[in-house]
């Protein structure tokens, strides 16, 4: 099976390039997103007037978002995909949102993978993979 | 100068305390479900494809895109995920991003954790997958027949995360607000963010596909008749590792 060692060796420049492209994405493409309200945000607020006050801004009138409040962790380091607040940093935001996703994502599939093949030193597997005890 | 920028999701206060537990309880037994089931699609190939698909879902999840004048729209990634590595996976893939943006970047409210969870991992995902898997034949076909396909379960998407909110603000809306003058708008609004999450769809499982092909898990076999192939899968994989040492 010369084909699956192949495979793997591209399997690694593959997944090189997915994480470049997902960097990217958040790292420069960022920059481009469009800034109005989204969906979501424009169903909800219907109904309702924006109002700039000292304290940011206010809704007034009768809709959904009325009820919403602020974000418990809204003055956070990175709240709103800045960095400190600074929104001209997005891209930075970004890349540690990407990487932090990453982490956490690859860890738990790592973490939740059947062990497959003979690892060396686990002895959890048969050499030829016998999966009755781990298969639900 | 806030003007309140990137806020992609459900905030806090939109749903009283009872219905916002209600749905904390749903995406907590979806997640621990979807963990359980996940186990028997992940090994050493498809565990470091599903990090990089999370990662990537963050990363589009920020580009909003304009649908109509002063209205935007962003991918949510679960049509992607169930084709690109199946339903279970999938859902933790999408979960994993909306607590990344909630605990880091502010963006969903702590307490609505839980219905945007419900929106965009559980019916969202269900949903598109649902979709892929009638259309897998067509999918197998040829590569317009996986794009079409790809592009139909994004827009799905996209509405079935709005009908969840529909539904959800109908349960238990915090402000007196009647819910049936937002269906309309929020159906329309979520059909045409639907396109662009099906284009954006369309145009990644097709980059896979150009690529990977055998990395994308809905043109695999089917999870019933999958493990005998993961059991094959497992005895290659050991043959290389001998090969190499």
């Amino acid at each position: 099976m010369n084909n699956t060692a192949q495979r793997r060796r591209g399997g690694r420049t593959f997944f090189v390039r997915f994480g470049v492209v997902a960097l990217f994405v958040a790292a420069v493409v960022s920059y481009l997103a469009d800034s109005s309200p989204d969906g979501l945000e424009t169903v909800t607020r219907q109904g309702c007037e924006t109002v700039r006050t000292s304290n940011g801004e206010q809704l007034t009138g009768d809709c959904i978002a009325r009820g919403g409040t602020e974000h418990a962790f809204a003055e956070s380091p990175l709240a709103d995909y800045t960095v400190l607040g600074n929104s001209s940093l997005t891209g930075l935001a970004g890349i540690l949102g990407v990487l932090v996703t990453l982490l956490l994502a690859g860890g738990l599939f790592a973490l939740l993978r059947k062990p497959s093949g003979p690892t060396s030193g686990s002895s959890t597997t048969a050499p030829n993979g016998d999966p009755p005890d781990t298969g639900r | 100068m806030h003007t309140t920028p990137l806020a992609l999701h459900m905030t806090d206060g939109l749903l009283n305390a009872p219905t916002a537990l209600l749905f904390g309880a749903i995406a907590l037994a979806g997640i621990g479900f979807s963990l359980v089931k996940a186990r028997a699609t992940l090994d050493d190939r498809t565990a470091p494809m599903a990090g990089l698909v999370a990662a990537f879902v963050f990363a589009a999840q920020m580009i909003n895109f304009p649908v109509l004048p002063g209205v935007s729209g962003h991918l949510l990634g679960g049509a992607l995920v169930a084709i690109l590595v199946g339903p279970w996976v999938g859902t933790l893939c999408v979960s994993i991003v909306l607590v990344v943006q909630s605990l880091l970047f502010a963006d969903g409210g702590l307490t609505m954790l839980g219905a945007n969870i419900t929106n965009m991992a559980l019916l969202g995902t269900a949903a598109s997958y649902l979709v892929a898997v009638a259309l897998r034949p067509l999918a197998r076909r040829n590569r317009s027949g996986l794009l079409v396909t790809a592009f139909l379960a994004g827009t799905i998407n996209t509405v079935m995360a709005s009908v969840g909110f529909l539904l959800e603000y109908w349960i238990g809306g915090a402000a007196g607000f009647s819910v049936a003058q937002a269906v309309l708008p929020m159906l329309g609004i979520h059909l045409l963010i639907g396109i662009g999450e099906g284009i954006i769809t369309a145009l990644t499982v097709g980059a896979v596909a150009a690529g990977r092909p055998d990395l994308i898990r809905l043109l695999r076999a089917t999870p019933s008749s999958g493990r005998p192939t993961a059991r094959g899968d497992t005895e290659s994989a050991s043959g290389t590792v001998e090969g190499r040492s």
